[in-house]
C-alpha cells in the first residue's frame, strides 16, 4: 500500500515534468512558427540596431509631429520632418519610423531624393498601446539623426 | 483590393516650387495579427510599397508595414523641375499594382 502510494506520487511527478516540457516546447516552437508565418520576427531592438549600427545618431533635427494623446490607436496622424538641405550632394536618403510597442515595430520606411524638395512626410499609423515612436534619418553623407516622441493611446489599434 | 486612389496637387505651380502631393487609397491593410470570426488568424494583406516617379526618375518611395492604418494616406513633398506627369504606384502583397498619373502644370 505504502509502496503503491509512492509509485503514484512518482508517476504524478513524472507526468507533471513531462507535461511542462511539452508546454515549454509548445511555447517555444509555437512562437517560432508564428514569427515565421508573419515574416517579421524582429523586435524593436533588432531593427533599431540594424538601422543605427555603431553610429550615435544626433538628436534634435528630426521632428515627429503627432498628438500627445491618441484616442483611437487605429489611426494616429503624424508628420515627420527632417531639418536638412535637399540638394544633389546633401540630402536625406531614408527615414525609418519605428514603434516600441507594436507587434511589428516597423511602421514605414520613407526614401527621399533631391527631387523631394523637403524631407517631410505625413501619414497615419496604428498604435497598439501607449509607447514611444522613433524616427531615424539617414543622410546621403552617411550621418544619422534621430527623433523620439511618446504617445499615450486610449484605445489600442490592433483590432482585438 | 484597392480602389481608385485620390490624389491632390496644386492646380498651378512654378518651376522650383516645393509642393505637397496628397494621396489616399482605400485598402483594408490587414495586419496578420488579427483573428477572424472563425478564430483563425486573418492572413496579412497590405499595400507594401508606394512609389512616385517623375519622368522615369524616382522621387519618393515608401516601404509600408502592418503599422500603417487602413486606407493609407501619404502626403509627401515634391520640387517641381518643370511640367510633366507624376506617376504613382501602389503595390499590394498579392503583387497587384494600382498605377495613377497626375499632371503637374507649370504656369
Amino acid at each position: 500500500m505504502t509502496q503503491r502510494t509512492k509509485l503514484d506520487a512518482l508517476d504524478r511527478r513524472d507526468f507533471i515534468a513531462g507535461a511542462s516540457a511539452v508546454a515549454i516546447a509548445t511555447v517555444v516552437f509555437g512562437k517560432a512558427g508564428l514569427a515565421h508565418a508573419q515574416d517579421k520576427p524582429q523586435t524593436f531592438d533588432d531593427i533599431y540596431g540594424k538601422i543605427v549600427g555603431e553610429a550615435k545618431p544626433e538628436d534634435g533635427k528630426v521632428t515627429i509631429d503627432m498628438p500627445e494623446i491618441a484616442e483611437n490607436g487605429n489611426t494616429v496622424p503624424y508628420t515627420v520632418s527632417v531639418d536638412s538641405p535637399m540638394t544633389d550632394g546633401d540630402y536625406v536618403k531614408t527615414v525609418h519610423v519605428l514603434s516600441s510597442g507594436n507587434p511589428s515595430p516597423n511602421i514605414a520606411t520613407y526614401h527621399f531624393s533631391p527631387l523631394s524638395g523637403a524631407a517631410k512626410v505625413s501619414s497615419r499609423m496604428r498604435l497598439a498601446k501607449t509607447q514611444d515612436i522613433v524616427a531615424v534619418a539617414e543622410l546621403s553623407s552617411g550621418k544619422k539623426l534621430i527623433g523620439k516622441r511618446t504617445v499615450k493611446v486610449t484605445i489600442g489599434g490592433c483590432g482585438g | 483590393m484597392a480602389s481608385k486612389p485620390r490624389i491632390k496637387v496644386p492646380a498651378s505651380n512654378k518651376v522650383g516650387d516645393v509642393i505637397e502631393v496628397k494621396t489616399l487609397i482605400s485598402h483594408v491593410m490587414e495586419t496578420g495579427f488579427r483573428k477572424g470570426g472563425d478564430g483563425k488568424m486573418v492572413p496579412r494583406n497590405i499595400i507594401n510599397t508606394f512609389t512616385a516617379t517623375f519622368g522615369g526618375k524616382e522621387v519618393f518611395k515608401v516601404d509600408l508595414s502592418s503599422g500603417v492604418s487602413a486606407n493609407p494616406y501619404i502626403a509627401f513633398n515634391f520640387k517641381v523641375p518643370g511640367p510633366g506627369e507624376l506617376e504613382l504606384t501602389w503595390v499590394e502583397d498579392s503583387g497587384q499594382k494600382t498605377v495613377e498619373k497626375v499632371a503637374i502644370n507649370v504656369g
